[in-house]
């Protein structure tokens, strides 16, 4: 099937307006050897086929509308109020273009406007983007504004940051000599003896997570005045929900603190789209990347909304723009809008603290099984690492807990070859005390089996 | 259009002006540049001690719609920035020959100086380029 | 009339949310977080449900939108976006789906995945592709990346990128992103990349060219072979900037023309919704040689099933998290099946021909600077209205008072008081002639009354905005009034 609205009688008004006889005639500036080619691909179907088709796909896979789900590691299953998806899939929101022609795109405009205030609200920043793809190239766009800002060239980055963002970060930054050095977190948080050896004044950035990949909750401030003394910018990439109940970033000198908005009202959705925040303080204003929506008055002095600083961009700059972002996750944004709006600040802290209390449950009754015990002794939020004895045979357990609809944790040892026994389990306000504890009975019951 | 006849001028429409104590050259963008550029919104002045080299690229001027480099037409030595522009970036529009200076250089090499454009040769560029 | 921000609608203690009770045994906030507590919390909104419905539904409506009114931007495909792919993507088998379960749990999705590869290799005439890239610019950044790991495994990473003054500005910030020196290709006069100056321009150290074909200016590269075969020759590689593919779906395989590498903006070409600026996805396809280099993990099919593998020594890496825009791509499998063979080669046939016909009937009131015929695509001056004290700023705000969304401006670059209109295959003939009409009414209007013009927009939500405003006082976010606690 296809959307093609013109019928036969219309393409044949049409050629004769153009000018031509045959359609073809307007394809003469292509090679005649390149023309039609054959195209390997089943016919078309119709919506109803493609429905089924579809529907038939997606039961093979297993979700956690049927699992018990404890995965989190930087994609968090949280409660979605059902205003966000009625008032976020509006086709006036969702099939509306970039807001360049403000006039016609002031509720994008006013919702990007409201969006960069509760980033900045959220992190105790004073300037936040309209939004960048995801937590991990808004940490290497991070990088790459203090790299600029301070016309330094080494970058110091916790072991403790998502290990996909480290990557990124290494793709980014490759063939341009910028050296990013990992600096260890054995205790489940940064080494701050190591931190502090390694922060001489040709480092540009110290670039830290919290509540971090491993759940626990960094001390910042410490970290933030070490990096402030050397001259280098302090990065902290956050968890949004857990800042209802930790310290902003921006109370503990952070320079610019980016993170992953996922959890804020959008689906956890195979790993994507995602939202990438990125504020910063007022000094960085011009160095931010991606778009900014400011407010000012109209020709009659009203208030209206557009896009500002554009001449940093990318359409205007070219090749000396901040950054070559264009896309952001405008939609996303609206949704964490429309999310932190319903909630509110009551709101976010009491789910903040039902994660809070939740994960804390599940992590003593955990500590209880004797082949299990606690990576770290930290304080965390909604996620923990637990390590199995040698003995057990984790990969069997994973199966054993599937077979009973339960997706244990996530196994770090594929990123930290000292952690090849440990599990990453994230717990939050969707699980009931019914399931988290037959999710712990369940797995002290198979921890023995897969032990013999 | 003003182009005064004691300044001296670069293809990329910076003028330039001796400061009477011979030490220094001040720039600034001439009146036909602002013009094209229309609302001026920010300027991004050098550090002052930045070592230039004449023709380098060492301040930006922005409007909405477009970014342009200033080029140091001397090289030396950034003695002073008008940081009144930060704050007042439309005084690149208001006065560009006055309060609407960029920076001043302490020039390295004197014979530069003699290679810029008077404001007979300038006129004469902008009426070929226009 | 204006509608308040959702801040200025709070009242103290009003809220939208209701959580369980806690149902676990509780301990004290203090034991759990002994330091590092927030002190006061964020100042977001105190407002109800029904509150936050209005004022998002209210917002909506100041918006224009592809479900409104025609897009006609150039070089952004603003299609009709097919409900029935966000009903699939929002399957709970997709949506609810986490990036971290293992394989053997995501079996549809992955196979969803694959068959997307392989259609957009397919459609391309690539040899494979990778769907991580969030957005075009990142898939623009991988390209280059796979560039620069394809020269510096030969023992020599290059340093010049060519790029024609006609490209978007996204190949030369990408391009300087990479590390690479950019180097522009002035075009021809008729529109074109000139041959001779990029023979010129040609020399050991030339990574590759940046091309988009069409061009901005919607004509197809007509000596693109020759174009290709000069780059080839001195194992520079060229990458398409597929932006535009939308004019050559089912009518001509870039890796037919010589390409090597090129991004697909699924936003575009493929249907995803625009969402106001995002999320987009920008898939990578590429020739056989480059295979090796694409960012992992890569998704392999081995027997009926499919595995994630990031053993690829050679691939450039990762250029995100998780396995990129899944619930996008998930939207543009669905568009492919549907559409199927013909269905694509009519995308392309309609979208060309809807473009001529748009062309065809401003011809007589505007200037077309370049070519006979356009691609998907076209670009007219207004430079003719100056005289009046019009510019093509002004006409575009004032079609927004005529019901469209205005066409790009001011771009390409090489084109003065340029519009770049592209009507896409969605829009039906009565569509397009209503808004040759209108353009052909403003116009006039330019002649008679040029202060209704240049003072439009009249009806839309707010009158012309003052950018230079929002530029010198900056006011990036709602601040309380003074007195009302910092947020901390």
């Amino acid at each position: 099937m296809d959307y093609v609205a013109n019928t036969t009688t219309q393409e044949q008004q049409m050629l004769r307006a153009i000018g031509v006889e045959r359609f073809e005639e307007l394809l003469s500036d292509i090679p005649a050897s390149l023309r039609n080619p054959t195209l390997a691909l089943p016919a078309g179907v119709a919506e109803l086929e493609l429905v089924s088709r579809a529907k038939a796909l997606a039961r093979q896979n297993r979700c956690a509308e049927e699992l018990d789900s404890y995965l989190g590691a930087g994609m968090y299953e949280h409660h979605i109020p059902s205003v966000v998806d009625a008032l976020a899939n509006r086709g006036e929101f969702a099939t509306a273009y970039t807001p360049y022609q403000a006039e016609a795109s002031q509720g994008t405009l006013q919702a990007i406007y409201e969006y960069q205030t509760l980033i900045c609200e959220l992190t105790g920043m004073e300037v936040a983007n309209a939004s960048l793809y995801d937590g991990a190239s808004s940490l290497a766009e991070a990088a790459l504004v203090a790299l600029r800002v301070t016309g330094r060239r080494r970058l110091l980055v916790s072991e403790a940051v998502h290990p996909e963002y480290r990557q990124v970060l290494r793709t980014y930054l490759d063939g341009n000599g910028w050296p990013v050095e990992e600096i260890p977190a054995p205790s489940g948080i940064t080494d701050r003896a190591e931190i502090a050896q390694r922060l001489s004044h040709d480092v540009a950035a110290v670039i830290v997570q919290t509540p971090n990949f491993f759940g626990c909750v960094e001390s910042l401030a410490e970290l933030g005045e070490a990096a402030k003394r050397r001259g280098a910018l302090f990065i902290v990439c956050a968890y949004p929900i857990a800042l209802g109940v930790i310290q902003p970033p921006g109370v503990a000198s952070a320079d610019i603190v980016i993170g992953e908005g996922q959890s804020l009202g959008n689906p956890i959705s195979y790993g994507g789209p995602t939202l990438g925040f990125f504020a910063a303080k007022q000094e960085l204003v011009r160095r931010i990347p991606g778009r900014l929506a400011g407010r000012t008055v109209d020709a009659e002095r009203a208030c209206g909304y557009v896009l500002t600083l554009q001449a940093r961009e990318q359409h205007i700059r070219r090749d000396k723009a901040s950054s070559n972002v264009c896309t952001n996750e405008a939609l996303l944004a609206l949704r964490a809008t429309i999310y932190l709006s319903a909630l509110g600040p009551q709101g976010l802290r009491e789910l903040a603290l039902l994660n809070l209390q939740k994960s804390h449950y599940a992590h003593s009754r955990l500590r209880q099984i004797p082949q299990v015990t606690a990576a770290f002794a930290q304080p965390f939020f909604n996620e923990f690492v637990i390590q199995f004895a040698d003995s057990v045979d984790t990969q069997r357990l994973e199966q054993r807990l599937l077979e009973q609809g339960i997706l244990g944790g996530v196994s770090l040892g594929r990123w930290y070859p000292a952690l090849k026994q440990a599990w990453l389990i994230c717990v939050t306000e969707t699980k009931t005390k019914a399931q988290i504890d037959r999710f712990i009975d369940t797995l002290a019951q198979n921890v023995q089996v897969a032990h013999g | 259009m003003n182009i005064p006849a004691d300044l001296r001028y670069t293809k990329s429409h910076e003028w330039a002006r001796r400061e009477a104590d011979q030490k220094s050259v001040v720039v600034g963008i001439t009146e036909h540049a602002q013009e094209e550029l229309k609302d001026v919104v920010f300027v991004e002045l050098p550090p002052v001690g930045k070592a230039v080299k004449a023709g380098e690229a060492v301040a930006v001027v922005e409007s909405v719609k477009a970014a342009f480099d200033i080029y140091a037409p001397v090289s030396g030595t950034i003695a002073a920035v008008n940081t009144q522009l930060e704050r007042q970036p439309q005084l690149v529009n208001q006065d560009s020959y006055g309060q609407g200076w960029f920076f001043k250089i302490t020039p390295s090499q004197s014979k530069e100086w003699e290679q810029l454009m008077s404001s007979g040769d300038y006129t004469k560029a902008l009426q070929v380029s226009t | 009339m204006a509608e308040p921000l959702i801040f200025e609608l709070s009242s103290p203690g009003r809220r939208g949310t209701v959580w369980p009770a806690c149902d676990v045994p509780q301990q004290p906030l203090e034991t759990l977080l002994p330091a590092a507590r927030r002190a006061q919390p964020p100042r977001l909104p105190e407002v109800s449900e029904l509150d936050v419905v209005r004022h998002f539904t209210r917002l909506s409506q100041m918006n224009y939108a592809i479900d409104t009114t025609f897009v006609p931007l150039g070089s952004c495909s603003m299609k009709y976006n097919p409900k029935v792919n966000d009903r699939i993507a929002s399957l709970p088998g997709f949506a609810q789906l986490h990036p971290y379960q293992p394989a053997e749990t995501c079996q549809g999705a992955l196979e969803v995945l694959y068959r997307l590869e392989r259609g957009l290799a397919e459609v391309t005439g690539m040899a494979d592709c990778s769907l991580q890239p969030s957005a075009g610019a990142q898939g623009e950044l991988t390209g280059l990346k796979i560039v620069r790991a394809y020269h510096a495994a030969q023992g020599h990473p290059r340093k010049v990128v060519l790029i024609p003054d006609s490209a978007h500005g996204t190949n030369p910030a990408s391009a300087a992103l990479s590390g690479y020196t950019v180097r522009e290709i002035k075009s021809g006069r008729n529109g074109l990349v000139d041959v001779a100056a990029l023979r010129e321009a040609m020399h050991g150290d030339v990574a590759c060219l940046m091309l988009t074909n069409p061009n901005t200016l919607g004509l197809f590269e007509r000596e693109i072979l020759q174009i290709t075969a000069i780059l080839h020759e001195h194992d520079a590689l060229v990458y398409l900037d597929g932006a535009n593919m939308n004019a050559m779906l089912g009518l001509v395989k870039p890796g037919t023309m010589g390409v090597d590498i090129i991004q697909l903006n699924l936003h575009k070409t493929f249907s995803t919704p625009h969402g106001g600026g995002g999320p987009g996805a920008g898939p990578v396809a590429v020739v056989q040689k480059l295979v090796p280099f694409l960012p992992t993990p890569r998704i392999e099919r081995q027997g009926d099933r499919y595995v994630w593998n990031d053993r690829h020594p050679q691939s450039i890496g990762r250029v995100r998290s998780f396995y990129g825009n899944a619930g996008i791509l998930i939207r543009a499998w669905a568009y492919l099946v549907a559409h199927g063979r013909e269905g694509l080669v009519k995308i392309g046939r309609m979208a060309v021909m809807n473009a001529n016909y748009l062309r065809a009937r401003l011809a007589p009131h505007v200037e077309l600077p370049y070519g006979r015929t356009c691609m998907h695509e076209f670009v007219a001056s207004l430079a003719a209205l100056k005289p009046a004290g019009v510019t093509t700023l002004d006409v575009a705000k004032r079609l927004l008072d005529y019901g469209f969304y205005a066409p790009t401006i001011y771009f390409p670059l090489i084109v003065s008081e340029a519009m770049m209109i592209e009507p896409t295959e969605s829009e039906s003939k009565e569509t397009l002639d209503a808004f040759a009409d209108a353009l052909i009414a403003i116009i006039d209007e330019a002649r008679r009354d040029p202060e209704l013009v240049r003072t439009s927009p009249h009806a839309t939500a707010v009158r012309r905005l003052d950018e230079v405003q929002a530029a010198r006082q900056l006011d990036l976010r709602w601040q309380p009034a003074p007195g009302e606690k910092a947020s901390r």
